[in-house]
């Protein structure tokens, strides 16, 4: 509790709480309340039956109805609570119901057969989670396979892409060369073709290139993205030009310059552009959907849409698999956003 | 993190010095440019060019051998209107509904989001505990998949969701949200503004950790202001990021879809419908696939961003040139 | 088949070489399946006893998600690669790219078993050939909630009771039962289709050129959007969404909010599965008028691709599935209702399913005999599907007021001129 309170007081400077420490925390609380609170009810929901997740209205916590094994049945049988009529205060097992009359025994005395109107009931519920959502994708599919496919394509494509995508901006940063205004405007102008009208050509293109239905279809691709050069691009131009000139004047090679000083000065932009590319390619699902055909080469994404048929979903599922996709990339998330804050604020850039 | 890369850096530095000494110190920079611009010329500049060639033919047929050339038709079919601010006179109504409802939701969304994504960054740079912990709450939505997006908001929003049950709780009358237009319509921005603020909050952040700390001891040493150090450094410091922050918070705008198309399917009737659920929809989904308008209404989108973007750029001429 | 396919099916070819030792050369197929519930693994069942009374043959299931099926499948196919078999549901709009399975298969058989469905497949009238095994029959119609109708003590409209008895039956229930809706009817042109059918709406002209509008198309869908206006119809399900995107009332229905839901048979496995013991529910099938008391047939089927570079082989392996025995199986299985004439004649045992689950869908199979020939006619048009869009999105912008109903069936019939001619 000493902590909570000392977290809670902790301020800018020395002293009191300044009025902005208030309006932070309320901002950050607001935060947490809006942002994370439906995630965690997703997770929360990702526990639930099929049959609770239809009902309204949703609930908070994963519930289900109260069984009792009762000898002579063979199934396990519904317990409810009775509320009113003959039985009041009691609690019954369900046989079966008909029409508006329920036919209910009482646990310990099975032979007794009553029949109670069904609007003097009420069931009986207990915390359950429905860890078969869970276990089921692993009987489903080859879970670890798709996995092995995810990781692969995330990372090959991401290590391309932040490669290619840097000495790209460092190229249309530091560099005054004839031609320069155009590529950046190619860059930025093929950002403005939404993605979802150039997949058929770019379906043509891939599999002209002998690409189609192989994850390498996927990588190469995904790794044209004009967002990273952009964005790499803007960063650089902070990073001021004495730098290079002073490193220039100790004969080091461009490349040198490029991978000993740009490199390190941009690493929170960097990484900012790798959680980008590893969220896009893990994410990513319409172009994987299109490229790629054969359950082998299938990502996690793929399996996860595979829960929606033409006229049935399976939630239950398929939130399960949500969550399952969910966890290595938030791992990665908490990992590296650690290196947006270590920037130039730490090497002293001047 | 870097030290991943080291390997890869090491293989192409090889090649980069070996052809930088052979062509001498002359353009280094189309050395840089050249994976880049190989890859941007296959897998994105050449579907952007193929997909003119869809615009100015017709047909349903896929193969680009298959379709009959019908040169302007699908751009005059879509821009034949008596008066462009009512869709019911046009011969194209949906697409020009589309147009309105996408320029309606950019400027509300991204005025938003931008505002509210730079508030964040502000607050998520200060010295505060658990910072780490606080970045990944305001991340965590941008990791989930449109679907389920629209999917934990409709579960709050339906008749009998949770924002209802809490509403008829406190004794209020309840309110069906979704067939609403103007609700429906305002809570799709919010839905979007929800699912991304944490991208653009992640590249002001990084944008932040570029302003040298000294400015500001120096600010501190002037007594000056929060709010003046703001105006005066952290704003003008933080141009070119914001730059980056507008031009893409604006061109993904226009392009919304997803997330919103699993929300509402674009209505009540054609309320939330954007254009790209209209490309989508025409040319992809629907049936026959009309891929000709579908890629005609992709350029002339296109032709609109780009002056969008020349004019953000044009404001921040400062910022570009660096 | 593309290169890379070619080269896959070749290491293939050889590992198989190798392992089965035997010298029989190993043929791999691959078949695109999704789910909405158990038809792939059944398929899968029943596809290793082919592999075991074949060998040397091996069926590769990829299981996708329907997006795939619609989306991605027919650029495949365009382009020159894809699977050499796959479910589908678009039956005639990817009619080219189909491998007639004449040559192969005992096509009197065919004929005499699966009769009408067959058409569905072809490209046209004068085209006789068999491409497509239908697994899954669907026939839409209405659930009611039988245990409401108790509550309230109003008697269940007979089976010629007409959509006017229905919703003044159900209007009723709701009030005296305080039930949210009265109707609800999923967002989707398939569904409005049988009703409007039954209405009188023909569809097509003399010359067998589709109109989608006439008077009797007009009449049904002014009724439909008056009943949502004074609230006998959920208006969440239609007016809640745009665009053509589908959106169902079983949430609705499962929750006891809603007396009587027209849908299909689709539904049964979730209902069964989902309505447990709220309350009983029952198929009444569809409501009577001038054209009839029809619904509309529909469903996916498995087909072979002409590409395949096995295509005997595929054919024999879809004219197995097809043999009484296994389709009686994977109907049963899948919880469908048999398109074999055979099955449906001798009833199929639904194995495995509760009582109130075969009483449903032996309940839809009798359906299938009061289809109108126009239903029929209409499920089998090759652009369908287009017809089925522009009536989802045309008719919502009349209920929530966007569109007069004039209005929204003028520019229907100019949505489907553009789209009738671009598809020729």
């Amino acid at each position: 509790m000493a902590n909570v309170i000392s977290f809670l007081t902790r301020t800018r400077g020395i002293g009191k709480l300044h009025w902005t420490d208030w309006l932070t925390y309320g901002y950050l609380f607001l935060g947490v309340l809006l942002m994370f609170l439906p995630v965690i009810w997703l997770g929360l929901s990702s526990f639930k039956t099929e049959a609770e997740l239809e009902r309204f209205p949703p609930r908070i916590i994963p519930m289900q109805q109260e069984t009792i094994i009762v000898e002579g049945y063979d199934e396990p049988l519904p317990l409810y609570e009775i509320v009113s009529g003959e039985f009041e205060g009691e609690t019954l097992a369900q046989i079966r119901r008909v029409g508006l009359v329920a036919q209910m025994i009482r646990p310990d005395n099975p032979d007794e057969r009553l029949k109670v109107d069904i609007n003097d009931r009420q069931a009986i519920e207990k915390f359950a989670l429905a860890t078969e959502n869970y276990s089921e994708l692993f009987d489903r599919f080859n879970f670890f396979k798709f996995f092995w496919n995810s990781v692969f394509i995330t990372s090959v494509a991401t290590m391309i892409m932040l490669t290619v995508n840097s000495m790209a901006a460092f190229a249309l940063s530091k560099y005054q060369f004839t031609g320069r205004m155009v590529v950046l405007g190619l860059v930025i102008g093929t950002l403005m073709i939404p993605q979802t009208v150039v997949l058929v050509p770019l379906f043509l293109i891939t599999k002209e290139l002998n690409m189609a239905d192989s994850l390498w279809g996927v990588i190469i691709p995904g790794a044209a993205t004009p967002t990273g050069v952009f964005l790499l691009r803007q960063y650089m131009l902070t990073i001021p030009d004495e730098i290079l000139d002073a490193a220039r004047m100790d004969k080091a090679s461009e490349w040198k310059i490029f991978w000993r000083i740009i490199v390190p000065l941009s690493a929170p932009a960097i990484a900012v552009l790798a959680i980008l590319a590893i969220m896009w390619r893990w994410n990513d699902f319409l172009w994987p959907l299109i490229v790629l055909s054969s359950n082998d080469n299938f990502t996690l994404q793929l399996a996860l849409n595979s829960f929606q048929g033409e006229m049935n979903t399976q939630w239950s599922n398929l939130l399960a698999m949500t969550m399952l996709v969910l966890l290595p990339i938030a791992c990665v998330f908490v990992f590296l956003q650690k290196y947006i804050a270590t920037g130039i604020a730490s090497t002293g850039g001047k | 993190m870097l030290a991943i890369l080291t390997p890869l850096m090491r293989v192409i530095e090889i090649p980069m010095t070996f052809l930088e000494k052979r062509l001498g110190m002359k353009n280094p920079a189309w050395l840089f440019l050249l994976p880049n611009l190989l890859l941007f010329g296959i897998f994105a500049l050449l579907p952007v060019a193929l997909n003119l060639a869809y615009a100015v033919t017709g047909s349903d047929a896929i193969l680009l051998a298959d379709r009959p050339y019908v040169g302007g038709d699908n751009f005059s079919a879509l821009l034949q209107c008596d008066s462009y601010l009512d869709p019911n006179s046009c011969k194209d109504d949906l697409f020009w509904r589309a147009v309105h409802n996408t320029l309606l939701f950019v400027v509300l969304q991204v005025g938003l989001m931008v505002t509210f994504s730079l508030c964040t960054a502000l607050i998520l740079n200060r010295d505060i505990r658990a910072r780490g912990f606080f970045r990944a709450v305001f991340f965590f939505p941008v990791l989930l998949s449109p679907v389920v997006v629209a999917l934990i908001w409709k579960w709050i929003l339906q008749r009998e969701g949770i924002l209802n049950a809490w509403i008829d709780g406190m004794g209020w009358q309840t309110f069906n949200w979704l067939l609403d237009r103007n609700w429906a319509f305002g809570w799709s921005v919010f839905l979007s503004i929800w699912a991304h603020m944490g991208f653009y909050t992640l590249i002001l952040l990084a944008g932040l950790q570029a302003i040298p700390r000294d400015v500001y001891e120096a600010a501190k040493m002037d007594r000056a202001t929060p709010w003046r150090a703001f105006r005066r450094i952290t704003l003008p410091l933080l141009m070119p990021t914001m730059l980056v922050v507008l031009v893409l918070a604006t061109i993904k705008g226009v392009q919304t879809f997803e997330e919103v198309y699993a929300f509402t399917g674009g209505g009540p009737g054609t309320a939330t419908t954007m254009i790209i659920q209209y490309i989508y929809e025409t040319g992809f989904a629907g049936a026959p696939r009309l891929f000709g308008p579908a890629s005609a209404a992709s350029l002339l989108l296109a032709a609109v961003l780009v002056v969008l973007t020349v004019v953000q750029l044009w404001l921040n001429r400062n910022n570009v040139d660096g | 088949m593309s290169n890379h396919l070619t080269k896959l099916k070749l290491t293939s070819a050889i590992a198989g070489f190798v392992l089965s030792a035997g010298g029989v050369a190993a043929q791999e197929l691959t078949y695109m399946c999704s789910s909405d519930g158990t038809e792939c693994t059944t398929a899968r069942e029943i596809f290793d006893r082919f592999e075991a009374e074949n060998p040397g043959v091996t069926i590769k299931i990829d299981e996708v998600p329907y997006k795939a099926i619609l989306e991605s499948l027919p650029v495949q196919l365009a382009a020159g690669t894809g699977p050499d078999m796959a479910k589908v549901t678009d039956l005639g709009g990817l009619s080219q790219y189909y491998l007639d399975l004449t040559p192969y298969v005992d096509a009197q058989y065919w004929e005499d078993s699966f009769g009408g469905t067959l058409d569905w497949y072809r490209s046209g009238p004068d085209d006789t050939g068999i491409y497509g095994l239908h697994s899954q029959l669907t026939i839409t119609g209405a659930y009611i909630n039988k245990t409401l109708f108790d509550q309230a003590g109003i008697e269940v409209p007979g089976a010629d009771a007409s959509w006017d008895d229905w919703a003044e039956a159900t209007r009723a229930v709701a009030e005296a039962t305080d039930t949210d809706f009265p109707m609800a009817m999923d967002r989707s042109g398939h569904r409005i289709a049988g009703p409007a059918i039954s209405f009188g709406a023909a569809l097509f002209d003399d010359s067998g050129e589709a109109i989608l509008v006439d008077d009797g198309f007009t009449g049904y869908v002014q009724k439909f959007v008056d009943w949502h206006n004074d609230g006998t119809m959920a208006r969440d399900v239609w007016a809640g969404a745009g665009g053509s995107s589908y959106q169902d009332a079983s949430q609705e229905f499962i929750n006891g909010e809603l007396v009587y839901y027209y849908s299909g048979s689709w539904q049964v496995a979730k209902m069964d599965d989902n309505i447990g013991d709220l309350f009983d529910w029952v198929v009444v099938g569809s409501p009577c008028g001038e054209g009839g008391c029809s619904g509309m047939p529909g469903g996916a089927g498995i087909v072979g691709f002409s590409g395949t570079e096995h295509p005997e082989l595929v054919a024999k392996a879809i004219d197995y599935l097809a043999q009484e025995e296994n389709y009686a199986e994977m109907t049963a299985k899948t919880k469908n209702i048999p398109a074999h004439l055979g099955v449906a004649a001798s009833g199929v045992e639904y194995a495995g399913a509760t009582e109130g689950a075969a009483n449903a869908l032996n309940a839809w199979g009798a359906q299938v005999g009061k289809v109108s020939p126009v239903a029929f006619k209409y499920q089998g048009y090759k652009n369908n599907r287009a017809m089925f869009n522009i009536t989802v999105e045309r008719v919502t912008q009349a209920i929530v007021g966007e569109l007069s109903v004039e209005e929204a069936m003028e520019r229907a019939k100019e949505d489907l001129a553009v789209a009738l001619a671009e598809a020729e």
